[in-house]
């Protein structure tokens, strides 16, 4: 019921989250593009767990939990940045460019 | 049955619209809050897809928890002013919306994807087994039980997270 639904709006998500990753530069945007691609394949595993059973549930708990520590842990790394450069604009963030 | 289809195509179409409004709206917090609104969106389609535990888990841990780091991060950096806009030139937004709509091209095929007939549960498998263990029980037997290892990973990936984002965030140590 609702797999093929379930799996074009997860596909139409994901593809909003890319194009928002690929058009922002703030970067908690992006990060929240991020969590947006994310959610998107936990549609997908709810969908199929209908059919493949509820092995598809216990891994979206799994990427919760990593979704969990990404947020976390990236946030902490955009505040980390924020002090040092007074910004999170892209642009001005290219330290790592040769 | 035509309320379920009711109720699922009128959040899908919500949480697409707010989705849309996320990745386009300047201000930083009005993206946030469309977000919230998208992962509202998708918790009530998962309770549509016999997954009502993964729903509350979803407003609790996703819509509640990570929305509001999100938030609290904004607030403290001072990103809501509105402010000139962070989007590419038009040059980057054509390349952006093109890529992303070719990349939506391929994963359409992916709505032509179906379960093979011998793998695939007969239909109302999973609702039966949520009557049978409840829906919290239902997944948490497969958790602490064939995924216990998996499990117990993760509590060690959450712990190296948090000190993570503890020595990341601190000025000095």
């Amino acid at each position: 019921m609702f797999l093929t639904p379930a799996l074009a709006i997860s596909a139409v998500l994901f593809a909003i989250g890319v194009a928002g990753v690929l058009v922002r530069r703030n970067a908690i945007v992006i990060f929240m593009c991020v969590e947006l691609m994310l959610n998107a394949v936990n549609l997908t595993f709810v969908a199929l767990a209908q059919q493949l059973g509820v092995a598809g549930q216990v891994f979206v708990f799994f990427v919760m939990a990593v979704a969990a520590a990404e947020a976390a842990v990236g946030l902490a790394i955009i505040i980390a940045i924020y002090r040092h450069r007074e910004t999170v604009d892209l642009r001005d963030i290219n330290i790592l460019k040769g | 049955m035509t309320l379920l289809r009711f109720v699922f195509w009128s959040f899908a179409g919500l949480g697409v619209l707010a989705a849309l409004l996320c990745v386009t709206r300047r201000d930083a917090v009005k993206s946030a809050i469309w977000l919230v609104v998208t992962l509202f969106s998708l918790a009530v389609l998962f309770a549509v897809l016999d997954a009502q535990f993964l729903a509350v888990m979803q407003v609790l841990v996703y819509a509640g928890a990570i929305m509001v780091l999100f938030l609290f991060v904004i607030m403290l950096l001072n990103l809501g002013r509105g402010g000139p806009g962070d989007a590419k030139g038009p040059l980057g937004i054509l390349v952006g919306v093109i890529l992303g709509g070719l990349l939506l091209v391929q994963l359409t095929s992916l709505t032509k994807a179906s379960v093979a007939t011998g793998a695939a549960l007969p239909p109302g498998t999973v609702a039966a087994l949520q009557q049978q263990q409840g829906a919290v029980g239902m997944v948490a037997r497969p958790l602490f039980d064939t995924y216990l290892i998996p499990f117990e990973i993760t509590s060690v990936l959450l712990l190296a997270a948090v000190v993570g984002a503890v020595v990341l965030a601190k000025r000095k140590l």
